[in-house]
């Protein structure tokens, strides 16, 4: 894994819907290595900014360089969405479907598919149909279809916001795989359970800008705004 | 009710015995309405799925045009084929008027809107569920086309044996660009409106009862050959 992507920066960044802005503008540097962990109330952006960072979502103001050209930096992330996307496909297929877009071939890419397949536990279920599988293997299956292509930078989503404690808990040790393996997360929840496991630094966004951001340990003990403190006590924050 | 008796008592006949000349006429009807339904799927499918995936000025005006055009009238699409392969007319010098290839212009004609609206109809709900996993894997516009073709490919086939239906049914357009000549262009349902016509019930009600089972049996071969309905979920 070439590690090219960061730092990167954020600069005055925006996306916009029709005139209205949905997150920004946002000043932000991210290092590598970690999990970021991004915050907030509902509407308060969160998705945007994951969407507008990983160029799903069209930067309409600022800028957002990351420390290579951007095509390459895109081909270096993956993201995954808080309901999972299945191809009508089996589950081999599924896992198959990125290595074989970025052009490997079909006996290669079936055959990494049933790796990562045992990896995250879906080993049994290779020829069952996408579609037809659990929330919870959907979600483990579209995270090892996102971590197959070893990206730099993995987006979440809120990925576990349907799933029972059990599946969580089983996607959390699959991030903590990746994040020892280098692999960069940035995390979207409403979970504070998993915001305090997984943060290594915490992103707080409110009314679509980032309110406070720093490091996990000191987010948690020592919260720097009196919104901070509220969201964190579980209180209503608007 | 003596006509459909003796239609069904005379159908059975003609299919027993094999009668060369109904086996002719189906096999004819056969190879230009699957000749016409190839053709007319490699074009409809395609444009129903850049259509779906592609932003572009006039896709509004295309999609309306293209459902407008389900209900083109089979006669008036006939004479209009007519009058380009008409001796007189810009494509006259290949003499294809009155022959097998002439009818499968006209159905070709007649089907691709039937089935690159169905088409687009399935293609762009699946493009919908697609979208943000396409785009987050950036994948070429190539891709998506393949990608979406191949997942709806079982909604594709419904849009297909809709436009198989509609051609191997379909007298209007067939009859005046092929003329219903005997041993050249006759096929099943211009059979049976010259029967009708003759005021032999009897013959033409055989030759219905032929085509219904024609249609039947592809359709049911094309279900079963893509073992459609047999997974759990589509």
């Amino acid at each position: 894994m070439v590690s090219g992507l960061f730092p990167v920066v954020l600069n005055g960044a925006a996306t916009a819907r029709r005139g209205q802005i949905l997150v920004g503008p946002v000043d932000l540097t991210l290092n590598g290595g970690g999990v970021c962990v991004v915050i907030g109330p509902n509407g308060s952006g969160k998705t945007s900014l994951l969407r507008m960072m990983h160029g799903a979502a069209r930067l309409t103001h600022g800028s957002i360089d990351w420390a290579c050209p951007t095509p390459q930096a895109r081909r270096a992330q993956a993201f995954v969405f808080q309901r999972p996307v299945m191809l009508r496909r089996t589950v081999r297929e599924n896992l198959a479907y990125p290595l074989r877009i970025r052009g490997a071939r079909r006996r290669e890419a079936l055959k990494t598919a049933g790796d990562w397949a045992e990896r995250v536990g879906l080993g049994g279920m290779l020829d069952r149909q996408a579609p037809v599988l659990s929330g919870g293997e959907q979600q483990k299956l579209a995270l090892a279809r996102a971590l197959i292509i070893e990206p730099e930078l993995l987006f979440l989503d809120e990925p576990c916001a349907s799933l029972d404690g059990r599946a969580m808990r089983e996607i959390e040790e699959i991030l903590v795989t990746a994040r020892e393996h280098g692999t960069r997360l940035i995390l979207s929840t409403h979970d504070m359970g998993q915001a305090r496991r997984m943060a290594d630094e915490v992103a707080f966004l409110l009314h679509g800008k980032v309110h406070e951001f720093g490091p996990a340990a000191e987010f948690f003990t020592r919260p720097g705004t009196p919104q901070a403190r509220a969201f964190i006590n579980g209180e209503i924050v608007e | 009710m003596v006509d459909l008796w003796s239609g069904l008592v005379q159908a059975f006949w003609l299919v027993a015995t094999l009668d060369s000349e109904l086996v002719e006429i189906a096999m004819r009807s056969l190879r230009v309405s699957l000749s016409a339904l190839g053709i007319a799927s490699i074009i409809a499918m395609p444009l129903a799925a850049l259509l779906a995936v592609k932003r572009f000025r006039w896709r509004r005006f295309v999609i309306a045009v293209l459902n407008a055009l389900m209900g083109l009238p089979p006669v008036v699409v006939g004479l209009v084929v007519y009058v380009f392969l008409s001796r007189s007319g810009p494509l006259g010098v290949f003499g294809l008027l009155f022959t097998p290839t002439a009818m499968v212009i006209a159905q070709v004609i007649i089907v691709v809107p039937l089935i690159a609206s169905i088409s687009h109809q399935a293609l762009r709900d699946l493009w919908e569920e697609y979208h943000d996993l396409l785009i987050s894997l950036n994948v070429t516009q190539w891709q998506k086309i393949h990608t979406l073709l191949w997942d709806a490919r079982r909604a594709l086939l419904t849009a297909a044996l809709a436009g198989f239906g509609r051609a191997i049914g379909e007298v209007g357009a067939i009859m005046v660009v092929g003329g219903n000549i005997d041993h050249a262009t006759r096929v099943l349902t211009t059979a049976i409106a010259l029967e009708t016509g003759k005021g032999d019930f009897a013959l033409a009600l055989a030759l219905g009862f032929v085509l219904i089972a024609l249609a039947i049996s592809v359709s049911l071969t094309i279900h079963w050959l893509s073992r459609t309905e047999r997974e759990a979920k589509w």
